[in-house]
């Protein structure tokens, strides 16, 4: 199949790659750049395993296209550590609050958690539920998850970090 | 010694040993998305397998054209049974004792059935080609109901073996039954239902439903032509089972199969079995001598690996009229799909079954249990639970609540006066268990002061009264269940998995400076055994968790062991950590004391070290005793600081809980909303509180979808309907309900650190709770027993049959 020349920004790289018009972007990004943090659950936008943050929103890879995201600035897990390569303050509570069990979601969780925090720095328990209702985990519960969440608002609100550049 | 000198305490909370909270190991990878999970694998050369799948549930298959699927650019082979059974692997066995189309052999028995394994060096070129593999039908009568299944005009689903009259499991009576498995005394049954009171019968379904884990189910097989080695790297819950069962079936010598499970998402039973996606990745490779990726989608993870339930059980108390249960009987169909495919220990086709007299002192009782063939997907695996556990504690505690409202007795009330007492304990149970440990009546009393039961079922009747009269279009709830599992499998004597006995391994290895790694038989797939294994042998040994590395999976270097399901890693492996540290620890307690020069008798054991008794300043700490095992050991010792522990456990273990629900229920919307969820859980010690909270919570948040919305819906003509995640529920962060835990500890007497396994008793007791408090709603209208799941839809039919929309 003919392929497509497209360029992005993906944790701060510059990335020129060629793709099959139907490549999607999950595939992309797993395979073709190796960047394996984002998961495939489900493959209809269910699950939120494939989330990543692309040009300042939360989307699932699953179902956009890799040409779609030509000229775009994405940000998957990988690039989510401070730029020091310290944990940011949501790996951190993740982990502190003990927000993941298999680790599947996690990446996505992150991600949208993120996206979640940049848009309201101090979300509700239930503005933070309502706010990843995108994204399953059958193992946690959700509950250590509002709380990892919570835990990195509470953080970022004491020491504000400037968003990375994108 | 001075004042600098730690205390016992101190240094035993620096090595984060048995009872810490300790933060997982495993996170630091997850949370930077380094997880090595099977689909991140990527070998040079590899090619990616896809499936051709019956659009029907029941046709003949007249003719397979392989052609122009073989014919697009990037397709390197396709596999047909034809293909499969030049080396013998058409059909493959399965755990139960039946066999299995590994790809469609003449016909197909069940929607979405493998039909043809297609290869491509590109995955979405195999898609692609899988869907021109051209399969001519003749469809076949279908049957989906099991109560239909051995009907004299039903469809004959197993031609292969439709004239046999014995099976696996004993004589079958009909040509879609499997076998037929009783237990207790019916004699003795029916003596006690002649003599009661009060009886009460009710049908109690437990749905099809799927572990749905948010991985499925995948393989990479490697098969090296120049050395005759293969190894496949799959999302295996019990690895070194299928290491056996690949060379078994496939004759390469077990030495040449290399299995390794890396990180797994997640499994609930989903990844127990072994499916033909595996098969077909093998036999592939083997044929390309290319390695070969196959990974499920979520449709076909849905729609044909591992189902769970499908246990239509007719369930009947008796009891006195002051409320002494005096019998128990329960005749189930269990569904099973078109083979019998269940992942259960191999002697006993309806599981752990009988342990359906649950947590009560009931004197007699009978199951019977008949399993049938149907055009559905095979499986039957335990989705978080001990094998068919939670299908025997629905039908209990379902039942438990119907009697106490025909007995006009509260429901807690009715369980108090039956609960086995704590001075009963090692019970035996009318079934013969002998349930280790228990004191259910604290339990219980904890759980119905927490939540001020009283003050529910006062606010409750009050609202009752409010509704009768109008006032209200909304009805109050409440769910009580306790529960009693039966985990670890298992004692060799009971059960053996294809004749391997269900024994678990753990191999210790201390290294010189005091750290060491710890190897086991069983595979986690979220429930941190990293962090935890570690923690028994912190305690065991006084070296810190930290300083243990902990490693499953892979089974050349990891000792035999039959994997993780049926909550046995803790009964069973975390029982092999303590007794092979055990074994680490008299070994060194006598190069200490050669070290100290005195008898091994004069030294006592503290937190970290062995000190002489009564000088508590001369001692040696462990990690001064590890070194000296690589250069000073005692004349005849043989050096090194290493054990192997292989634990055949002399019995199972017998967690318990107590589980109060409160929902409140729109009678003209169906809607449910759970306001109070309490759980108490009792599964002996405590080794990582923190992982144990979290293991509820998931628990209770799966069994909340099970209750309230999941099934495996099948039409008449056999189409599954909720193959996606658009159709199967599976909760949200905006519907899960917030959990309250709590516990008591009663250890287990022969566990060698008295731990009784947890992952799976909020699932076991989740279940019931929820349907308990959504049936107790409804109860004072009269109604009886409405079956889950508990979604809007059915509870608003449940309300409109009851006559309450006017």
């Amino acid at each position: 199949m003919a392929k497509t020349q497209i360029s992005m920004t993906v944790n701060g790289q510059s990335v020129d790659a060629l793709v099959e018009p139907r490549t999607l972007l999950i595939h992309f990004l797993r395979e073709q750049l190796n960047l394996t943090g984002p998961h495939i659950g489900c493959e209809t936008s269910h699950c939120g395993a494939c989330t990543v943050d692309l040009d300042g929103k939360s989307v699932k890879s699953c179902t956009v296209f890799a040409v779609q995201a030509n000229g775009a600035n994405i940000r998957t897990i990988e690039g989510m550590a401070n730029p020091d390569g310290t944990l940011h303050a949501l790996q951190e509570g993740f982990r502190e609050m003990h927000g993941l069990q298999c680790g599947f979601c996690t990446p996505g969780m992150i991600t949208r958690a993120y996206r979640l925090l940049q848009e309201n720095p101090n979300p509700t328990e239930e503005e933070i539920r309502l706010g990843i209702a995108g994204n399953l985990c059958r193992c946690t519960g959700y509950q250590n998850i509002v709380k990892a969440i919570q835990y990195a608002a509470a953080k970022l609100s004491a020491a504000p970090v400037q968003e990375a550049a994108e | 010694m001075n004042d600098m000198t730690p205390t016992s305490a101190e240094r035993a909370e620096k090595l984060e040993g048995m009872g810490c909270r300790r933060k997982r190991v495993e996170d630091i990878r997850f949370v930077q998305g380094k997880g090595n999970y099977v689909d991140d694998l990527k070998l040079p050369g590899m090619l990616y397998g896809d499936f051709t799948r019956s659009p029907h549930a029941h046709a003949r298959v007249k003719k397979i054209d392989t052609a122009k699927a073989a014919a697009l650019p990037g397709v390197v082979a396709v596999i047909t049974a034809e293909t499969l059974k030049t080396v013998n692997l058409a059909w493959m066995p399965t755990l139960a004792g039946d066999v299995e189309m590994v790809l469609a052999d003449g016909k197909v028995l069940y929607q979405n059935q493998e039909v043809a394994f297609v290869v491509a060096t590109d995955r979405y070129v195999a898609a692609d080609a899988a869907d021109l593999v051209e399969v001519e039908y003749e469809p076949l009568p279908v049957n989906v109901d099991p109560l239909k299944a051995m009907a004299p005009d039903a469809p004959v689903i197993r031609e292969d073996i439709k004239d046999k009259t014995e099976g696996a499991h004993g004589p079958r009576k009909h040509y879609n039954h499997i076998f037929n498995w009783q237990a207790g005394d019916k004699a003795a049954t029916d003596a006690a239902f002649a003599k009661a009171d009060v009886t009460i019968k009710e049908m109690i379904v437990y749905p099809r439903v799927h572990p749905c884990p948010l991985e499925t189910c995948q393989a990479v097989a490697s098969f090296d032509k120049i050395t005759g080695d293969l190894t496949v790297w799959g999302t295996f819950q019990a690895p070194h089972v299928i290491r056996t069962v690949a060379s078994l079936i496939s004759k390469i010598p077990e030495h040449k199969i290399h299995v390794i499970a890396p990180d797994i998402g997640g499994g609930f039973g989903n990844k127990v079995g072994a499916y033909p996606g595996y098969i077909c990745a093998i036999v592939a490779s083997i044929v390309t001598g290319k390695p070969v990726k196959w990974v499920e989608d979520r449709i076909e993870n849905l729609s044909t690996t591992a189902f769970a339930r499908d246990f239509y059980m007719d369930t009947e108390i008796a009891a006195t009229k002051d409320g002494r249960i005096l019998g128990l009987r329960c005749n189930t169909i269990a569904d099973h799909g078109a083979f019998d495919a269940c992942a259960n220990a191999t002697k006993w086709p309806a599981g752990l079954f009988s342990i359906i007299s649950g947590s009560y002192d009931i004197p007699a009782a009978h199951v019977s249990v008949d399993g049938v063939y149907t055009n559905k997907a095979p499986g039957g695996v335990a989705y978080r639970c001990s094998f068919r556990v939670t299908e025997a504690a629905y039908a209990i505690e379902r039942a438990m609540d119907i009697m106490a409202h025909k007995l006009g007795m509260d429901p807690a009330e009715f369980r108090m006066k039956n609960l086995i007492r704590p001075e009963q304990f090692p019970y035996t149970s009318t079934f013969g268990w002998v349930y280790d440990s228990g004191d259910y009546q604290t339990a219980l009393n904890k759980v119905l002061e927490a939540v001020d039961y009283k003050a529910l079922r006062a606010e409750q009747k009050a609202k009752q009264e409010a509704f009768k009269r109008g006032e209200t279009r909304e009805l109050m709830g409440i769910g009580v269940s306790f529960f009693t599992e039966i985990v670890g499998a298992g004692p060799s004597r009971n059960c053996d998995i294809l004749g391997i006995a269900m024994f678990d391994s753990a191999e210790i290895r201390i290294h010189p400076t005091g750290s060491g790694i710890c190897r086991l038989g069983t595979k986690s797939q979220g429930q941190g055994h990293e962090t935890t294994y570690a923690q028994i042998i912190a305690s065991e040994l006084g070296l810190p968790a930290a300083n243990i590395t902990v490693e499953e999976g892979n089974t050349d270097t990891a000792p035999y062991g039959l994997g993780t399901y049926g909550s046995r890693s803790t009964p069973v492996s975390g029982a092999a950590t303590a007794m092979a540290c055990r074994k680490i620890k008299a070994k060194a307690q006598m190069i200490a004391a050669y070290m100290l020069e005195v008898h091994d008798d004069d030294l006592e054991w503290d937190v970290d070290r062995f000190r002489v008794k009564g000088n508590p300043e001369r001692f040696k700490t462990m990690t001064e005793i590890a070194w000296a095992a690589y250069h000073e050991v005692p004349p005849g010792m043989e050096p090194g600081l290493e054990a192997v522990n292989y634990y055949d456990p002399p019995n199972f273990t017998f967690p318990f809980g107590a589980y109060v629900c409160v929902c409140d229920v729109d009678v003209d919307t169906g809607a449910t909303k759970i306001r109070r969820f309490y759980a108490l859980d009792d599964c002996g010690t405590r080794i990582n509180p923190m992982i144990i909270e979290g293991q509820i919570h998931g628990g209770l948040t799966e069994a909340f979808g099970i209750a309230m919305g999941q099934e495996i819906h099948y039409d008449a003509d056999g189409n599954v309907t909720t193959a996606s995640l658009m159709d199967y529920f599976l909760p949200t962060a905006v519907e899960t309900p917030h959990w309250e835990t709590d516990w008591t500890t009663t250890p287990s007497p022969h566990h060698p650190i008295g731990a009784k396994g947890v992952g799976e008793s909020p699932n076991v007791g989740g279940v019931p709770c929820f349907s308990n408090a959504v049936n107790d709603a409804f109860a004072f209208l009269g109604s009886t027993h409405i079956q889950m799941p508990h979604d809007n839809w059915r509870t608003w039919a449940a309300a409109d049959k009851l006559g309450l929309h006017g």
